[in-house]
């Protein structure tokens, strides 16, 4: 079998997999669609959260960019993961006992303002317009390749499958979606990052490898990381820019303030064990929130 | 469930906010502290090939973020027993 098939084979069969979870988990209600109700166990929540964050951009640009750069490209380690602290202690505990289920409807209830809802309502759609650009630009340049079609075309295919498993499933059909997506991601990264650690260092954790000495030369990895970019003229791997030292510090800030807020991670928050304090949700509400809902992120179904 | 009265209420505000604070601190002392402001002189401890500093704002950073929600997770849990407001099953 050449490589062609076996794409398109692998490709086709996540396909199928993503759409036939959008097509078992049909929204049967409004709130169904929008809010996944009960059903979704905290720890598939965390998967769902997790293919969320590894998106198609980090995925395809990132993981590279921030192997390149070094002890300069902890800002998006840190940023992006130290976010959710922040998320965890200070914005999703009181979300939650809040008893709603947006942000902007949270906003409107605890400043008593419509301007307030509206303003929530706008930074939303922004926020989710420029994430979605860069997915979707994402998701262009990963089915353009591996189907071998025209940038356009491999957009369209993109959207078109997203479309259908969005407004299909609803949330709870893109949680379960999103959960397939976790299982295929963590297995992409992690399999050639533990196989370079093996071939490299001899050790199968690549947390251990990166620190550890390489079995050809005998020295660390680290090291001869070091020696490699100065020949080129570039910056030690590990160096630390003490002139950019300001730089960093508010960069990782602004990353993780950032993270905490992205609006298609907190949504997730609202959604499982609904507080106590929760009233009664009259179905009729949902007629006037069209602009209050999350928007369903389109992550790229990704073939591996 | 509710609080019995407004001084425990205040009172868990409080011990809410202190359990906030001290994770807090150790979140921006490994990230901010270790990783970055001290990254350089801990870069002078190496443990295996990592310099120290790196290995903060590469791996320990992170893996203590980690540690730290779910220690937050079950001090909450904790403070949310002894005052008697935690979620029940029926609840959920």
């Amino acid at each position: 079998m050449d490589q062609q098939t076996l794409i398109y084979i692998v490709v086709g069969a996540t396909f199928a997999l993503y759409l036939g979870i959008a097509v078992y988990c049909k929204a049967g209600s409004t709130r169904e669609f929008y809010v996944a109700s009960k059903g979704v166990h905290p720890v598939a929540n965390g998967m769902a959260t997790a293919a969320d964050w590894m998106s198609a951009a980090s995925f395809i640009s990132m993981a590279g960019l921030i192997a390149f750069l070094g002890y300069g490209g902890s800002v998006f380690l840190m940023g992006w993961t130290g976010g959710f602290v922040l998320l965890a202690m200070l914005l999703s505990p009181y979300l939650r006992k809040f008893g709603k289920f947006t942000v902007p409807e949270f906003l409107c209830d605890r400043y008593y303002s419509n301007t307030a809802r509206i303003i929530g309502v706008i930074c939303l759609i922004l926020a989710s317009l420029t994430y979605v650009i860069g997915q979707m630009t994402g998701t262009g340049v990963a089915f353009s390749r591996f189907l071998e079609v025209s940038y356009e075309m491999g957009l369209s295919i993109g959207m078109l499958i997203v479309f259908f498993y969005a407004v299909m499933g609803g949330m709870k059909g893109i949680t379960y979606t999103q959960i397939a997506q976790y299982c295929v991601m963590i297995l992409a990264y992690t399999i050639p990052a533990i196989f370079i650690s093996l071939q490299m260092t001899g050790w199968a954790l690549p947390q251990i490898g990166l620190g550890a000495t390489m079995t050809e030369h005998g020295t660390y990895v680290l090291d001869r990381l070091d020696q490699v970019l100065s020949e080129l003229g570039f910056a030690e791997y590990v160096a630390v820019n003490e002139h950019n030292r300001i730089n960093m510090f508010f960069y990782t800030l602004s990353l993780m303030i950032g993270t905490a807020g992205l609006p298609h991670v907190i949504i997730r928050f609202f959604r499982f064990r609904p507080s106590r304090q929760r009233v009664p949700t009259p179905a009729g509400r949902w007629y006037s929130s069209p602009f209050c809902t999350p928007l369903p992120r389109p992550s790229a179904p990704w073939p591996v | 469930m509710a609080f019995q009265n407004e001084t425990l209420k205040k009172q868990y505000w409080r011990d809410n906010l202190r359990i906030i604070g001290w994770l807090l601190a150790v979140w921006a002392f490994v990230s901010f502290g270790c990783g970055i402001i001290f990254a350089e002189a801990l870069n002078a401890i190496h443990i295996g090939g990592y310099p120290l500093g790196f290995w903060f704002a590469q791996q320990g950073a992170i893996v203590t973020f980690v540690v730290l929600i779910f220690v937050y997770a079950k001090l909450m849990d904790r403070l949310d027993r002894k005052y008697g407001v935690q979620e029940t099953e029926d609840a959920k």
